[in-house]
């Protein structure tokens, strides 16, 4: 509502200003018919304007001061001298109080009434001072705090910004290509910044409150449950949510959809409520709020929920699905039907929702402008629908992927995992499908070199493949999730980079593939499709038939016994010695310049993008070219890992043979039959950061065996202190002894200098209990260090 | 007149005319990514400064086969629907200034050409086939639609 009253300030503003010349004109010459036909449109639409915002005050003036101008319009009146003064200070007093709403502050004048009189030409006017009405001007210009834009004009900004962007990746590349000038990067660099500064700004002034699209609900929906006979309570959350206002209008009639089915299909009439034990008051709630570089808006209702069967039942006799299909489709399949065109799950068409816009048109129009649609829904309970929306239409996050030699990127969005082929997914030909297994998640693969119909470049996928038919050339997969649909994997050559890239809108002969949401510029200023995830999956047949329920059977056993595994990105070392870190400590692989390294302050550190990181992993500085590293972090603070080349990811479960001597490596594993060094980050940390203390005398500790958690969370981070573990229970003198807060240990068991209980909850237990809860580090770190030094003093 | 103003190219082995109040510019592609599965006549994408042109492949268009493409392609750049596109053709010969405007077509003109043509025009005392630029873009898939 703010936002409407401030668009009619606004234009009443603009409005007088326009007047102003008409004005006075008409003062010098009140025949004027023209003059007069202006300020009488004027008055109207104030008086019109003011009484759809409750403004009494204006629409009393606007009203009188119509009214008089008609009278003198129809020739009732002459416009004399004084009806003019009358007029004029009517509309005066408008702009006062105008400005006096445009900044909150109280108006003066209260003689409204005696300027109304004065239009009736009874009373005298009051002696104008034209020294304050000057005065009110200036203020009334100083009140601005906005300015109003055409939207082509914000929309060109916008397009010139991006075009600086790509103008600027291209110089960038130039720029790799020739000899290094650091004054020119300099240079570079600071225009980049600025380039990325105005596009943000750009980018924010496009931005809207997505209250304005939300302030129309209550009506709408009061006037739908009013014409249905439903009670409903309506809840907003999110409001001050802010996007591209291009978005909120291209989400403007899927929401109205969405919320119109809601109430028209979803919720239900007051008695049948009362009947299913619900409150009578059925209960609907829209909310949006940002996640990342996603705005999620949410539409929940408690009502029936959405029959599944009901759909199948439809989809079969709209023919939209075959009968053996239907079988085999999952829960969420079925759920996805909604979205099928042609589709509605209403008995008959009503004249709120059927009106041949389904939720067909919702999806398209979402994923027209990069979103996705979610639905979720339980019988009786009632439906949770989900619009994932980018913040701005223009620039999205993406992967650059290849296929057939060629560079194709896909939106960040609609990816959930990048795996490699042959180790990190199984594949098998099924007749002339190829289904890739995940940790024991069946989904079918889409080869996007058969997909879109070229060869495959030839020397791509070398070491991984396996001499399979079509998956084999591919090294690498994608798993996909578009909207509404099942993950499905894409198998692409090679996996490049993420990008923020600039789309644009393709051609429609480029679009009638069916597989590319728009175009964009690379880096190298060669242009890229954006391949649409949803799109592949219809055009290579994974409408509805991909997942069996015996593959979710599957998925369930195989998962059921995968808590123990750790995700480890497996890489070479420097010294071509095979090594793995858990792939939750590393934030980022980098390329980096060797120039960035330097030995300084008795370490080697690596300079990056403002920040100087320690550097592991390598004895010294490197000579020529690019190091690549590992950024690893602790939450807190990062450490760089020098390494050659990735060699895999992978959930195994790790079987750790510690090193005699706490160091780099925490122990040696065996994966796939090689010998892998895991990395132990907690040495790392420590190692790197504060020099630790001597530990000649290494103080014991005894570890229960069997726990995986303290096998190889918490053993690591004993040893990171100097301490030398011990299994507990086999009468080795140890300094401290470690316990689980849930077991029962018998005081006569302890033949340790103190005890360490830790506890897998949060909470404590009771007022005696002085564990420590897992994963508090600093906790964990104090009872550690005091232990050490109890044991050090002792010794 | 810019109406009158025509752009003289070189097109399936015809010398055509094109008016030149539709082109907006004459330009040498520098290597086109493919566009798989994208309608027939679509030769590809080109970049021209920051903009993606969508890169028409005129013999295509005409149905009269594929254009060789490899190293320098010479294009026209037509912005039909909002879209940029570089409309290949063999040569760009000139811009011809006429002061008669363009006569209807009689009968046919033969295959291909039919869809695309606009009219004839007399050109330094040769008859040249006006052709649409618009409907070379939209291609022979646009007729069946």
């Amino acid at each position: 509502m703010d936002e409407l009253i401030n668009d009619f300030l606004a234009e009443t503003r603009d409005m007088l200003q326009a007047l102003s010349g008409a004005i006075v004109a008409w003062e010098s010459e009140p025949g004027d018919r023209a003059r007069l036909d202006e300020i009488f449109r004027f008055v109207h639409t104030v008086k019109g304007n003011c009484g759809f915002f409750d403004l009494p005050r204006l629409q009393q003036l606007s009203h009188a001061a119509e009214d008089v101008l008609a009278e003198v319009r129809s020739g009732k009146r002459s416009a004399d001298s004084r009806l003019v003064s009358a007029v004029l200070a009517v509309i005066d007093r408008i702009g006062e109080l105008v400005q006096a709403l445009e900044t909150g502050e109280a108006l003066g004048s209260e003689d409204d009434e005696q300027l109304i009189a004065a239009l009736s030409g009874e009373t005298a006017l009051p002696a104008l001072e034209p020294e304050i009405a000057a005065g009110a001007a200036a203020e009334v210009r100083k009140g601005m705090r906005s300015i109003r834009l055409s939207v082509d004009l914000l929309d060109r900004m916008m397009s010139g910004v991006s075009d600086a962007v790509l103008a600027r990746n291209e110089l960038a590349r130039r720029l790799r290509d020739i000899d290094r000038d650091l004054a020119v990067e300099a240079a570079f660099e600071r225009l980049s910044a600025c380039i990325g500064e105005i596009r943000d700004a750009i980018t924010r002034t496009r931005m809207q409150r997505i209250d304005s699209l939300f302030t129309a609900l209550p009506r709408m929906v009061r006037d739908l449950s009013a014409e249905l006979g439903k009670q409903l309570r309506l809840e907003i959350d999110g409001g001050d949510v802010e996007l591209d206002r291009e978005m909120i209008e291209m989400i403007r009639d899927p929401l109205t959809h969405i919320i119109r089915n809601a109430i028209d299909h979803g919720i239900e009439q007051p008695q049948d409520r009362a009947r299913a034990g619900k409150d009578k008051t059925g209960y609907l709630r829209v909310s949006a709020r940002q996640a990342g570089n996603q705005i999620l808006i949410e539409v929940i209702d408690d009502g029936r929920g959405i029959d599944r069967e009901a759909l199948v039942r439809k989809a079969l006799s709209a023919g939209i699905i075959a009968p053996d299909q239907a079988e085999r489709l999952s829960s969420s399949q079925k759920l996805a039907l909604v979205f099928a065109p042609g589709l509605s799950t209403a008995g008959e068409v009503t004249a709120i929702s059927g009106r041949g816009v389904g939720m067909d048109v919702v999806r398209a129009n979402i994923e027209r402008i990069g979103g996705l649609v979610d639905i979720d829904s339980r019988r009786g309970e009632g439906v949770r629908l989900c619009i994932r929306v980018p913040l701005t239409l223009t620039i999205i996050p993406a992967l650059t992927v290849s296929a057939g030699g060629q560079v194709f990127a896909i939106p960040r969005s609609a990816i959930e995992e990048i795996l490699r082929a042959g180790t990190g997914a199984q594949m098998d030909q099924v007749g002339e499908s190829t289904v890739a297994t995940v940790r024991g998640r069946r989904v079918p693969l889409v080869d996007l070199c058969d997909l879109l119909g070229v060869e495959a470049a030839g020397q791509a996928g070398n070491e991984a493949a396996v001499g399979r038919a079509s998956a084999s050339r591919s090294a690498n997969i994608i798993l996909l999730k578009p909207a509404g649909g099942d993950v499905y994997a894409l198998a692409v050559e090679a996996v490049h980079d993420h990008e923020e890239l600039v789309v644009k809108p393709a051609a429609p002969a480029v679009m009638m593939a069916g597989l590319y949401a728009g175009t964009t510029l690379a880096d190298d200023g060669r242009p890229i499709l954006l391949l649409d995830p949803s799109g592949m999956a219809n055009q290579a047949g994974l409408g509805s038939d991909e997942q069996g329920p015996e593959a979710r059977a599957a998925e369930e056993e195989i998962s059921d016994d995968g808590p123990n595994e750790t995700t480890l990105l497996l890489f070479q070392g420097l010294d071509g010695g095979l090594r793995a870190v858990p792939v939750p400590v590393v934030e980022r692989i980098e390329d980096v310049p060797t120039q960035a390294i330097r030995h300084s302050a008795g370490k080697l550190r690596v300079a990056l993008g403002g920040n100087i990181l320690p550097l592991a992993g390598c004895a010294a500085a490197p000579g020529e070219g690019k190091l690549r590293i590992l950024r690893l972090t602790d939450g807190e603070t990062e450490i760089a890992y020098g390494f050659a080349e990735v060699v895999d990811i992978r959930s195994v479960a790790v079987e750790l043979k510690p090193s005699p001597s706490p160091g780099e490596i925490a122990g040696v594993a065996l994966i796939d039959g090689s010998q892998v060094e895991l990395l132990d980050p907690y040495w790392l940390f420590a190692a790197c950061g504060d020099a630790t203390a001597g530990n000649d005398e290494a103080p014991v500790c005894a570890l229960p065996t069997g726990d995986p958690w303290m096998e190889n969370m918490l053993r690591p981070l004993i040893e990171s202190l100097g301490y030398r573990v011990v299994p507990a229970g086999e009468g080795i003198a140890a300094d401290i002894l470690i316990a689980s807060a849930e077991d029962d240990l018998p005081d006569s068991a302890v033949s340790a200098g103190e005890v360490l209980r830790i506890r897998s909850r949060p909470e404590h237990s009771g007022e005696n209990d002085n564990s420590i809860y897992r994963y508090d580090r600093a906790g964990l770190l104090e009872a550690l260090s005091r232990g050490a030094n109890k044991a050090r003093s002792h010794g | 007149m810019a109406d009158h103003l025509l752009l003289i190219v070189r097109l399936a082995g015809r010398r055509v005319a094109l008016p030149a109040a539709e082109v907006e510019g004459v330009v040498e592609l520098d290597g086109i990514t493919p566009t798989p599965k994208a309608a027939a006549h679509v030769a590809g994408l080109s970049a021209l400064r920051s903009r993606v042109l969508t890169v028409i492949d005129g013999l295509a268009a005409l149905e009269f086969g594929r254009s060789p493409v490899d190293g320098l392609a010479e294009a026209i750049v037509v912005i039909s629907g909002g879209h940029p596109y570089a409309l290949l053709v063999e040569a760009v010969e000139d811009v011809v200034e006429i002061n008669r405007a363009a006569t209807p077509v009689r009968g046919r003109v033969g295959a291909g050409w039919d869809r695309v043509a606009a009219g004839m025009v007399e050109v330094e005392g040769s008859l040249l086939l006006l052709v649409d630029p618009h409907l070379l873009i939209a291609g022979p898939t646009a007729q069946a639609a």
